[in-house]
């Protein structure tokens, strides 16, 4: 059990690294525009548009304070 | 014929970012402790890499295009973004830039610190290295599954990681040092916007939107994630540039 969950924590620095919300954001944002493009909407703008807000939020998080991030 | 370009070029700047951090390890416990298990560890995780990458490759193959771009795309999406807000983190002065010639220090202090063994095979230099190649390797397999899996294409992505491999190997062999004259900081930051490029036009592809000028498309997100990253960094510099002067307690 203990090697399956330092397994899956492996995974999930890996992949998600130092911020959840970034990842959290970005899984959101795609299923926004999959449910649109699937409604026959033209929505090709909206990831590049998504991604800097998420971006910024991210490291305006991390810096908050001058303190610096850890990871 | 655009994007198999910037895949390849992708392949091998990642690949060539995590081969001179794991050269360092190599290298500090090669020099320190023996050659013989350092590069015995360094074999047997390239192995295990080349086990994992043929049996990822084929297997993502058979999977339906567009399934595997939006998987893919969204993996590649958050994998990009964590190693571009680490660049921007430390191009804006706020995380500490990466240095082979510490690392290598450090390294070297820790191995004549641990024990030896008295066996033929040194355990403390075979896991260091097998650890150092692996683990750094793992980023490139997974950027050389995810890629070339993303259009059907494995071993395109495999020929940058491989080029990068040997351009790697064979400085590394001629120097005998760590390569800290590598832009290694300014190599991941261009790793991050490929990344994230890549994760935004195969993220949206597998949702089922379609780019305008199709391939192309992919040039302007890489200018518009680089100005975008570009634009971030300066906001930092200000803020943490504002903060310094601002004296404690204002």
């Amino acid at each position: 059990m203990r090697q399956l969950k330092t397994f899956g924590l492996f995974w999930y620095d890996f992949i998600v690294g130092d911020d959840w919300r970034l990842a959290a954001g970005v899984v959101g944002v795609v299923a926004v525009v999959f449910v649109l493009a699937h409604h026959r909407l033209d929505v090709w703008w909206l990831l590049p548009l998504a991604i800097p807000p998420l971006l910024a939020a991210s490291l305006l998080h991390a810096t908050k304070d001058g303190r610096p991030p850890s990871g | 014929m655009t994007r198999d370009v910037i895949l390849v070029l992708a392949s091998f700047l990642a690949c060539a970012v995590e081969m001179v951090e794991a050269l360092t390890i190599v290298l500090a416990v090669g020099v320190t402790r023996g050659w013989r298990s350092a590069i015995a560890g360094c074999a047997a995780a390239l192995t295990a890499l080349a086990v994992v990458v043929a049996a990822l490759g084929p297997a993502l193959a058979v999977l339906p295009i567009s399934d595997l771009r939006l998987a893919i795309g969204v993996l590649l999406l958050i994998f990009g973004l964590q190693w571009l807000r680490k660049a921007i983190l430390r191009s804006s002065g706020y995380k500490a830039l990466h240095d082979e010639e510490a690392i290598y220090a450090k390294q070297q202090l820790e191995a004549r610190r641990a024990a030896r063994a008295d066996s033929r095979l040194d355990w403390y230099t075979f896991t260091v290295s097998f650890k150092g190649v692996f683990l750094e390797g793992l980023e490139v397999a997974f950027i050389v599954v995810t890629f070339g899996g993303a259009q059907h294409h494995v071993g395109l992505a495999a020929i940058g990681a491989a080029g990068a491999a040997v351009v790697v190997l064979v400085l590394g062999a001629l120097v005998h040092r760590p390569l800290s004259q590598v832009p290694e900081n300014t190599m991941k930051y261009a790793v991050g916007v490929m990344l994230t490029t890549f994760g935004i036009f195969w993220g949206g592809e597998g949702a089922g939107i379609r780019w305008p000028g199709s391939d192309a498309a992919l040039v302007v997100l890489i200018a518009y994630v680089l100005v975008v990253s570009a634009g971030l960094v300066s906001v930092l510099r200000r803020r943490r540039a504002t903060l310094e002067t601002t004296p404690a307690g204002a």
